[in-house]
């Protein structure tokens, strides 16, 4: 007997399910909701009630074929629906059993909204960023977390507490006077203003180093003594054992690298260089009524990180709950 | 041999070594970190536009900002938000969090389908957001319509929901200064809390697990009940975990930019500025229109002033109820 099954009994096990799905329910929906209508016509968008599933109207033609067209108004007395093609064209009238309604699913939304603002290169700006951000973060974290680790100098743990400091800043204090050293060594609109910054990072340092602290003295001294220098010893030796840590640091900087917003928003101004989320942001302020293209453009940019959670959750979550970071 | 080797062959300080293991990181940190920080402080007394420093003028940029009134009401906006947000997404998270903890099957599915939103990107959560806001053509007016109600402006409204309560109340007259933040800023409110409470949920349950089970043991025996259980064993042991998570929300919600800047930034633009919150304003002003930097490096500064007491405020406060 424990704890949990008293609450259980104060709760009600069907009680618990019961909260557990509605909170499933409300954390889906709004997926569902982008993807459903990305997949609708322009004009099923403005059908009223919305429809939850992406719902076409055909009529079968005098040649036999199915055409697509949309209701403009339904007479269930009369039994008939007014009906015009979704081509353009002139108006018809039909009783009610002509027209047949049956789920369709607009992909050719995906392929409007990528061609209508330069998403491959946003998405390879992406990739390219955060690929490097994510291999400098690695190196010079390794690095400096073995030194703090496991070096002595003078200083060390000084020094380290004033690079534990930095975290707390927060970002708009550090954007305008960075934004300034930017613009003085002509890196506005660069790769390098998106990445050369971020190629250290404070807090993979510090859990990198406290990890380092855990692998035992013996083991230094014994492979020193076999002759092992200290680099060969960070790299053959604590690298390897340190593998969770690192995948974790690999994880929660991709994450933040593709999702991240305010700097490069600030720090790029044309298309060349600006990564997915400005792209995405900006595509939003431009289309403003497209809400279909909208959606699908949301959906394809969201799409590689979803499909990766869902292959490494318990990773994911471990990492970003480690990190701190909540955007 | 010199001094050097001497210390490198007792082993205990290795200065040269030691410092080219940490420069790559350190230079990175130096220069877009401890520069950029210890400059905020100093532009904050500069005029400088668009990257270009003029002049000294002292506190002049501060002297503006206490005679802004926008400045002022985008610190009450973000203060309504921060009061919105940290709360309700404390409790509901706790809430769900200690359901988690019953025992239940699928405690893997749950915490993957909560955690979803933290991963999707801010940026398209506040596109589906605005979508679902929509006050012609969006979800939430549809599904408010069927269950009775009206539908609201929700991002486009302006006005203030104690102001609105009092409407729906049939009340001809509301004072202003109580009619509280407005509709678009608490939809905003709302998409945060969808969007951060998987996140605490997993703090939550984190904290949660490591509760021995043999206090519930000890309190069970002494015959304690539900309620019992939870207010005497339970939250004291989790006040750490609930005091960092109260804490970090905090934080966080300060500094609250992108979900402003989408669902109620250009074009548009928030309903008669009543969603904007303090980091929006600093990018108004430093990034925007002229691009005026030292009087942005004045509000950053101020900002990250008003983070340090909070924290301060909330350890000196709340921590001394924490059991550790």
């Amino acid at each position: 007997m424990n704890a949990a099954y008293r609450v259980r009994r104060g709760f009600g096990r069907a009680g618990i399910y019961a909260g557990l799905i509605v909170g499933v329910i409300l954390m889906i929906v709004p997926f569902w909701w982008m993807i459903a209508t990305s997949l609708k016509s322009p004009i099923e968008i403005l059908e009223f009630p919305p429809t939850w599933i992406p719902t076409g109207h055909f009529v079968q033609s005098a040649a036999g074929e199915w055409d697509e067209v949309y209701v403009v108004t339904r007479d269930d007395a009369a039994g008939t629906v007014t009906v015009r093609p979704i081509d353009g064209g002139s108006q018809q009238t039909l009783a009610s059993e002509d027209v047949v309604s049956r789920a369709r699913l607009r992909f050719q939304n995906y392929v409007e909204a990528w061609n209508q603002a330069p998403f491959a290169r946003y998405y390879f700006n992406t990739i390219f960023v955060t690929i490097f951000v994510v291999i400098g973060v690695l190196i010079t974290s390794s690095l400096a977390a073995y030194a703090f680790a496991r070096m002595r100098f003078w200083g060390r743990d000084n020094i380290f507490l004033v690079f534990l400091s930095m975290m707390m800043v927060p970002q708009p204090v550090y954007i305008v006077p960075s934004y300034i050293v930017l613009v003085k060594l002509g890196w506005i609109d660069t790769y390098q203003a998106l990445i050369i910054p971020w190629l250290a990072h404070i807090f993979s340092i510090f859990l990198l180093r406290q990890h380092f602290r855990t692998i035992p003295n013996d083991l230094y001294d014994a492979a020193i003594i076999d002759g092992c220098s200290r680099f060969a010893f960070l790299w053959r030796i604590i690298l390897p054992l340190s593998k969770a840590m690192l995948v974790a640091v690999v994880i929660f900087t991709v994450v933040g690298t593709w999702n991240s917003f305010l700097w490069p928003l600030v720090m790029t101004n044309t298309p060349e260089v600006r990564p997915l989320q400005v792209g995405l942001a900006r595509f939003s302020q431009e289309q403003g009524t497209s809400h279909e293209l909208m959606m699908a453009a949301a959906a394809f940019s969201v799409a590689p990180l979803i499909v990766a959670y869902f292959f490494a959750q318990k990773q994911i979550i471990q990492s970003l709950a480690t990190s701190g970071m909540k955007s | 041999m010199n001094w050097l080797d001497r210390l490198k062959r007792k082993k205990i300080m290795d200065p040269v070594t030691a410092a080219l293991y940490i420069v790559p990181a350190g230079i990175i940190v130096l220069v877009f970190r401890m520069i950029p920080i210890a400059s905020a402080f100093i532009l904050s007394f500069f005029d400088v536009k668009m990257g270009r420093v003029r002049g000294f003028i002292g506190l002049a940029h501060y002297a503006r900002l206490f005679q802004d009134p926008t400045f002022f009401s985008s610190l009450g906006t973000t203060a309504y938000y921060v009061i919105g947000v940290v709360p309700a997404s404390l409790f509901l998270s706790l809430f769900l969090a200690v359901l988690l903890n019953q025992k239940i099957k699928g405690l893997g599915f749950y915490r993957t389908i909560y955690f979803l939103p933290v991963v999707t990107s801010l940026v398209a959560v506040s596109m589906v957001w605005k979508w679902i806001f929509h006050p012609r053509l969006g979800l939430l007016n549809f599904v408010f319509e069927k269950i009775g109600g009206n539908s609201l402006l929700w991002l486009e409204e302006p006005r203030g929901i104690f102001e609105m309560a009092a409407g729906g109340l049939g009340w001809e007259w509301w004072p202003e200064a109580l009619s509280g933040p407005s509709l678009a800023l608490v939809a905003v409110v709302i998409v945060a809390i969808w969007r951060g409470i998987g996140y605490n949920i997993v703090i939550f349950l984190a904290g949660l697990q490591n509760i021995p089970d043999q206090y519930y043991e000890a309190a069970r025996i002494d015959g304690a009940n539900t309620r019992g259980i939870f207010w005497r064993v339970t939250w004291p042991l989790l006040s750490p975990t609930t005091f960092y998570v109260m804490l970090s929300t905090t934080i966080v919600s300060f500094q609250v930019f992108t979900q402003i800047y989408l669902m109620t930034g250009p074009p548009v633009g928030g309903p008669m500025g009543t969603t904007k919150v303090i980091v929006y304003y600093l990018f108004e002003k430093g990034f925007d229109a002229g691009g005026n930097m030292g009087y942005a490096s004045a509000v950053a500064l101020i900002l990250f002033a008003i983070i340090l007491t909070l924290t301060l405020v909330q350890r000196r406060v709340v921590e001394s109820r924490v059991y550790y």
